[in-house]
């Protein structure tokens, strides 16, 4: 990264961090309760937030690195790099199951604050705890 | 019969409007940047400052933890400025008890680090960009909530 450009990068990433916010508190993601309702499926509205961000995105994705020869204040555009092996998985199985519980996402348990769900402060703890113990016991450096 | 009414009993707009915005975030941080902008990361980046265990210290994650807070930063920024403008100042306080919010946020932290991506990475970003096992991870965590969501109603929960 050219030091050049971090300052515009670090705010690029807060204009970017709060359309999504805006977007994750206007679509009531941010309520445990409107994701538990999914869950029962008695409301898809959560599928309808899915389609309208990814379908957006891969817009984004597959357009951007033709229409500009590099980001704006980046050299080259990213690419999303998932693997395919059993963590991602089981990983995702466990992720699932303590979406149920709780009705948190990582992205609404921090957004959720913003519109004074304090309780979800609890959320976030939980998140950050689940994450240091997946790095510190089982992840491998 | 099932009506439009049935599927979305609380309105559907909100619901598209508030994805678009959320992909327009996305889109945004791609088109000035070039990053890939799931959330769960930033809390690896998170615990680069508060934890002193190496796996949190790696070049990879420090690299990009400054614009990860901004990130997060951004999303409490953006919810904020929803409350006072369209939410027109009203807070929601969720009802779902305290123990669920954290045992929840273990396991779905725990989970999202070890899947490499949660409903943001792999549900927008990996979806976005047609990656097969971002795809497979969406359909399994959906999976296991709605199927876990019926059997606790089921045994009498929720």
């Amino acid at each position: 990264m050219p030091p050049v450009s971090s300052r515009a990068i670090l705010l690029s990433a807060l204009a970017a961090g709060t359309l999504f916010g805006f977007g994750l508190a206007l679509s009531t993601m941010v309520q445990p309760e409107v994701i538990l309702q999914f869950l029962l499926l008695n409301n898809m509205g959560l599928l309808l937030v899915l389609a309208g961000a990814a379908g957006t995105t891969a817009i984004a994705y597959a357009l951007l690195p033709h229409l500009m020869q590099r980001p704006v204040f980046a050299p080259d555009f990213k690419k999303h790099a998932a693997i395919l092996k059993a963590p991602t998985l089981i990983g995702a199985a466990i992720f699932g199951s303590g979406w149920v519980l709780s009705g948190v996402c990582p992205g609404p348990a921090i957004a959720g604050l913003g519109t004074g769900n304090w309780p979800l402060l609890l959320s976030v703890a939980g998140l950050l705890l689940g994450a240091w113990i997946h790095g510190r016991f089982v992840a491998k450096p | 019969m099932h009506t439009l009414a049935h599927w979305f009993p609380l309105g559907w707009r909100h619901f598209l409007f508030g994805g678009i915005c959320i992909g327009l975030g996305v889109s945004l941080l791609f088109a000035l940047t070039g990053f890939i902008g799931g959330i769960s990361s930033t809390y690896s980046a998170a615990l680069s400052w508060l934890s002193t265990f190496p796996y949190f210290h790696r070049e990879a994650l420090v690299s990009k933890r400054s614009w990860l807070m901004m990130y997060a930063l951004g999303l409490f920024a953006g919810a904020v400025l929803f409350t006072f403008t369209l939410g027109h100042g009203h807070a929601f306080i969720t009802r779902v008890p305290l123990w669920r919010l954290f045992a929840g946020g273990i396991l779905a932290g725990f989970g999202a680090r070890m899947s490499g991506g949660c409903t943001s990475g792999h549900g927008i970003c990996g979806v976005a960009s047609g990656q097969l096992p971002s795809i497979l991870a969406v359909l399994i965590f959906l999976t296991t909530a709605i199927l876990t969501a019926h059997l606790v109603r089921a045994l009498g929960g929720f």
